[in-house]
């Protein structure tokens, strides 16, 4: 069940002595109850825009966002309904709780606020029923801690406690484990996904990291400045990436199981084709200026058609990239 | 160039396991935290550096990886406190270095030129109001004063060329970098002295894959070019999986398990470096059984009694609550155990189930 819907959702950021900068153009895509949807890209492709615009803490510029097919709303009581459903985990366990309160409080208020509106001991029952659900025992002792008394794993678990506490029905995890140890990620993440299943959550997975990307979701997009250049099923998108884009990320993320041999000669491919490249930056700036690709400047099987903006086509069933390279006639007459 | 390990180092540590070229060698270090109670970080660590090889160094969020690295630089600063062992460097040109004896002087001349670092936060180790012009030269001016203004600038621009960045940009501030370029100058910057050694501690923690994919590469091809030896410190193991030619696991400020990179990866002997190994998904393999490391590392402001890991460990049998655990080669018989002393050449854990003395209680 679709439980929200965006539509062309397109975010601007004014620039001094500069155009504005298109940071989420155009993306559409939809949550549904009971599955993760991954959004993965390099640090600056827009993903961290796209959830700031989702969780309104900006308004876009373009575009429609539908929860359960209602729209927004713009203030009042709809708004607040919005809000309450949808909720988000922040990358950084450190900075998203306030040093100066304890467990509990942060805990509290969301639930002061949330419809059924708890009191008295009732409200100490439910903090201490959504300190057990993210695995925090004893929940008494938790909730009298401050955040510098907690490990990273326990601060994220917090704010995961915070962010279910008005009982959302969308949960936003920007980058959730990208802070913490490898050895705690998984417990995070698994946890997400268990709170999933029992709360029927919709979930948005925000990471760089494809290789839990591909194990928490049931669907990858992959966004490269600012707009969606691959969507499909995960094993699909990571297992047989269509776009050139997701090609380079899969072959970048580290793959203990390769040989050292197979390492090296990767590695020295790379070296050659990066020597070839000219300076970055101001090709990318010019990249985003003009009508063309964006991903053209750096990639491998640029073509003459790459100059015009390329459409989203199918890669296969249920899988499209935004690449010339699946328009048959492209590909036939370059 | 002969001897050097750069280009076959798993192959020549195996032709020549008698005599390994050694570069640096830490030998039982502590180092303690003081206070109330004082915590001790880095208990008794033994390892040694081969000339241009990589040492991976892994291990959870307060295990003492990088209080370790400042140990091996001696950057410590109270209440980090060095309480006992030796660290002894070996260079080049044949000088005999005793790291914890030099004196102010002969130490502000041994870092930077002879061993370097680089931090994790490429942003906080620049200096975020000059220019990365001045930034070289006052490294310059410091360590090589009869230079002229000239060659340091021309050195600078070279260095920068050399890590991948337009010379032309010698006049920007930090902020006006990325992540990904911010992290190259500090590499340039760790080896403007041409060191022997370079410590990285998280040079690559907070950068997104293909950056981060950029980096390690430009680190392979940099050693290569100028053969000097890495300590490459992270939490992330497939990282160092990848990069390192030998592997210390590091639990509660002591190395648990020591050996080459094929090996620990083909065949971890300890359970933490197992959980460790299981703690991220494969990312073209079959779906597996992921769950980490579940529980958390021991107050290390506390006496620790049998073995660190015991409470975590599933493995855990009667031993390993009494007694601690001594570093020894997992395949070495009884007489052949000589726990924690100089011989680290070949593969090392420290855990009961290896043990043959516990062989019959388990």
């Amino acid at each position: 069940m679709t439980i929200l819907r965006v539509r062309d959702l397109t975010v601007r950021f004014g620039q001094r002595g500069a155009p504005k900068l298109t940071a989420v153009d155009g993306l559409s895509l939809t949550l549904r109850v009971g599955h993760t949807l991954a959004l993965v890209g390099e640090s600056g492709s827009g993903k961290s825009t796209v959830v700031k615009a989702l969780a309104r803490l900006l308004v876009p510029d373009a575009g429609e966002i539908l929860l359960r097919d209602r729209p927004i709303g713009h203030g009042g009581r709809a708004l607040r309904d919005y809000r309450r459903s949808v909720q988000v985990v922040f990358q950084d366990p450190f900075a998203s709780l306030n040093p100066m309160h304890t467990v509990d409080h942060h805990l509290r208020r969301p639930l002061l606020r949330s419809p059924d509106r708890a009191r008295g001991a009732n409200l100490t029952v439910a903090v201490h029923e959504l300190l057990r659900s993210v695995s925090l025992s004893p929940p008494a002792d938790f909730a009298a801690k401050r955040p510098h008394e907690l490990s990273g794993g326990q601060r994220q678990r917090v704010a995961i406690a915070r962010a279910l506490a008005p009982t959302p029905q969308v949960l936003l995890a920007d980058e959730p484990v990208s802070m913490l140890d490898v050895s705690l990620r998984l417990e995070i993440l698994n946890l997400l996904d268990r709170l999933k299943r029992e709360r029927d959550l919709a979930l948005l997975y925000v990471t760089h990291d494809l290789a839990t990307a591909r194990h928490f979701s049931s669907e990858v997009m992959v966004m490269y400045r600012g707009e969606v250049i691959e969507h499909g099923p995960s094993d699909q998108v990571i297992l047989h990436p269509a776009h050139p884009y997701t090609r380079l990320l899969a072959s970048a993320a580290p793959d203990p199981g390769r040989s050292r041999a197979e390492l090296a000669e990767a590695r020295r491919t790379r070296l050659d084709t990066r020597a070839s490249e000219a300076d970055h930056t101001a090709e990318r700036r010019g990249a985003l200026l003009d009508a063309g690709c964006r991903f053209r400047n750096r990639c491998p099987f640029a073509m003459q058609v790459c100059g015009s903006r390329p459409p989203t086509l199918t890669a296969a069933p249920g899988h499209t990239a935004k690449c010339w390279l699946f328009d048959e006639s492209a590909v036939r007459s370059a | 160039m002969t001897g050097r390990t750069v280009d076959t180092p798993t192959g020549s540590a195996v032709r020549r396991p008698a005599a390994p070229d050694v570069i640096l060698r830490a030998e039982r270090v502590s180092v303690e935290y003081a206070g109330r109670h004082p915590v001790r970080a880095v208990r008794d660590v033994t390892l040694e550096l081969r000339r241009g090889e990589v040492l991976g160094i892994a291990g959870e969020s307060g295990c003492g990886k990088s209080t370790l690295a400042y140990a091996l630089t001696r950057m410590l600063r109270p209440p980090a406190e060095l309480t006992s062992g030796s660290i002894m460097f070996s260079g080049r040109d044949g000088t005999e270095i005793d790291v914890l004896a030099l004196r102010p002087a002969a130490l502000r001349a041994f870092r930077w030129q002879r061993i370097s670092m680089v931090f994790q936060s490429a942003m906080n180790a620049l200096n975020p109001v000059t220019s990365l012009r001045r930034q070289f030269a006052d490294v310059y001016r410091t360590h090589r004063p009869d230079m002229s203004s000239e060659q340091r600038d021309s050195r600078a621009r070279e260095l920068l060329d050399m890590v991948g960045i337009d010379p032309r940009r010698i006049n920007d501030y930090p902020h006006e970098l990325s992540g990904g370029m911010r992290q190259r100058v500090v590499i340039a910057m760790a080896l403007a002295l041409e060191p022997e050694i370079v410590v990285m501690d998280e040079p690559t923690t907070a950068l997104d894959v293909v950056v981060q994919r950029e980096i390690i590469d430009e680190i392979e091809r940099l050693r290569a070019q100028l053969g000097f030896s890495v300590v490459f410190i992270t939490h992330d193991l497939s990282l160092l999986l990848e990069t390192s030619d030998r592997l210390a696991v590091m639990y509660a400020g002591e190395i648990v398990e020591y050996g080459p990179t094929v090996t620990l990866h083909d065949a971890a002997a300890h359970p933490y470096t197992q959980g460790l190994l299981r703690s991220f998904p494969d990312l073209r393999g079959e779906a597996r059984e992921l769950r980490g490391v579940p529980g958390h590392p021991p107050d290390l402001s506390r006496d620790l009694v049998g073995c660190p890991f015991a409470p975590r460990c599933e493995h855990a049998f009667d031993p390993c609550r009494r007694v601690a655990p001594v570093l020894a080669d997992p395949s070495a018989s009884t007489a052949g155990r000589t726990g924690g002393e100089a011989d680290l050449i070949g593969r090392r854990v420290a855990c009961h189930l290896h043990d043959p003395l516990h062989q019959e209680s388990r």
